[in-house]
């Protein structure tokens, strides 16, 4: 049974500057979604390190189940053709 | 003591004497995420007193820095409205504080922004998009209290009738703030009581709290009379200062 005296847990994401994507930084409890993005901000944000924060209910992220790991992952691990590394870059190239 | 070097203290120490009162909140707030809020409002307020105590020092042009002014000071020469330096009772009670506070600061600095003294301009420019936040974080733990369960709207209307006298102090302008209303300096404080009110009325309702009565008593702490709470406070906050002079991290 949940325990309804302990405030959910919440995911938060912070991006760090204008034109990057948010980062997964840690997660902390609130009551609700204000009080989640108050305590993300007193928490991740109090030495300058974004400008934009998204909370997420963790109960709300579905994540992957580690027993499917090698289901799921292992058959990538023979296919290192994916990776973009085959091409010859013309001298002339400077950024790819 | 020069008018502008009173008028600093008034407002530095409110800050001030704010500042060290959540700062004891540290390590013993609800939860692990409500002590760093406070912790980082309480820093936020001891900044703004650096700030005026910098200044305040400079006026009084007797080569004290701003630790000088905040540590070494006898009780009646402290300033601040003694709402600041009520005790912290409950979290709903610290809460309510701060709720008064923040508005009153809020409306201060908004206006101040605007000041004819171009540094306390800068000071209150700064200030007030801290105050923004304080008030965030206040009155949403007011509304959540008072508009939560039995025993929360109980204890917070408790705090907001026992805390209540203590603001009309806030607003009550002596020759000093005239003074510097008339220059420009400040904002009038009838003004700003008017905006307090009318923002505090629209948190209270929204909090399902009812506003106490108004009560004639006026405590005098921008004078220097203290109730007896400060100078517990001081003891303190000054020991460090006191016990080795010049101290420095």
């Amino acid at each position: 049974m949940q325990d309804n005296r302990q405030w959910p847990l919440y995911e938060v994401f912070v991006r760090a500057r204008g034109g990057l994507d948010h980062k997964h930084v840690g997660s902390l409890h609130a009551a609700d979604a204000r009080m989640a993005i108050d305590h993300a901000r007193d928490l991740y944000t109090r030495r300058q390190e974004g400008v934009s924060i998204w909370v997420v209910p963790s109960r709300d992220i579905t994540a992957s189940d580690p027993a499917e790991s090698d289901a799921l992952f292992e058959p990538a691990r023979d296919k290192v053709y994916r990776h973009p590394t085959f091409y010859d870059i013309p001298d002339e190239v400077k950024t790819l | 003591m020069t008018a502008s070097f009173r008028y600093l203290l008034r407002l530095g120490d409110l800050s001030l004497i704010l500042g060290q009162r959540l700062g004891e909140w540290v390590g013993h707030s609800p939860a692990l995420e409500e002590d760093l809020g406070l912790a980082n409002i309480a820093l936020d307020l001891i900044g703004q007193a650096r700030l005026l105590f910098s200044y305040a020092g400079e006026v009084e042009g007797r080569g004290r820095d701003e630790d000088g002014v905040a540590f070494l000071r006898e009780h009646g020469d402290y300033l601040n409205a003694i709402l600041v330096e009520q005790p912290n009772g409950d979290f709903g009670q610290t809460i309510v504080r701060q709720v008064l506070v923040d508005v009153f600061q809020l409306e201060l600095y908004e206006r101040m922004a605007a000041s004819t003294d171009a540094r306390l301009a800068a000071i209150a420019q700064k200030s007030v998009k801290e105050v923004r936040y304080h008030l965030r974080f206040s009155s949403g733990w007011l509304i959540r209290l008072g508009d939560g369960t039995e025993e929360s709207h109980r204890r917070v209307q408790g705090a907001l009738d026992r805390l209540w006298p203590y603001t009309v102090e806030l607003f009550a302008a002596d020759e000093l703030d005239e003074a510097m209303a008339e220059s420009g300096v400040a904002p009038r404080l009838p003004e700003v009581q008017a905006a307090w009110s009318a923002r505090i009325d629209a948190l209270l309702a929204e909090a399902t709290l009812v506003r106490p009565a108004a009560r004639p008593h006026i405590w005098h702490g921008k004078r220097g009379e203290h109730s007896e709470h400060l100078g517990y406070i001081l003891t303190e906050m000054q020991h460090l200062q006191r016990t080795y002079p010049g101290a420095r991290w």
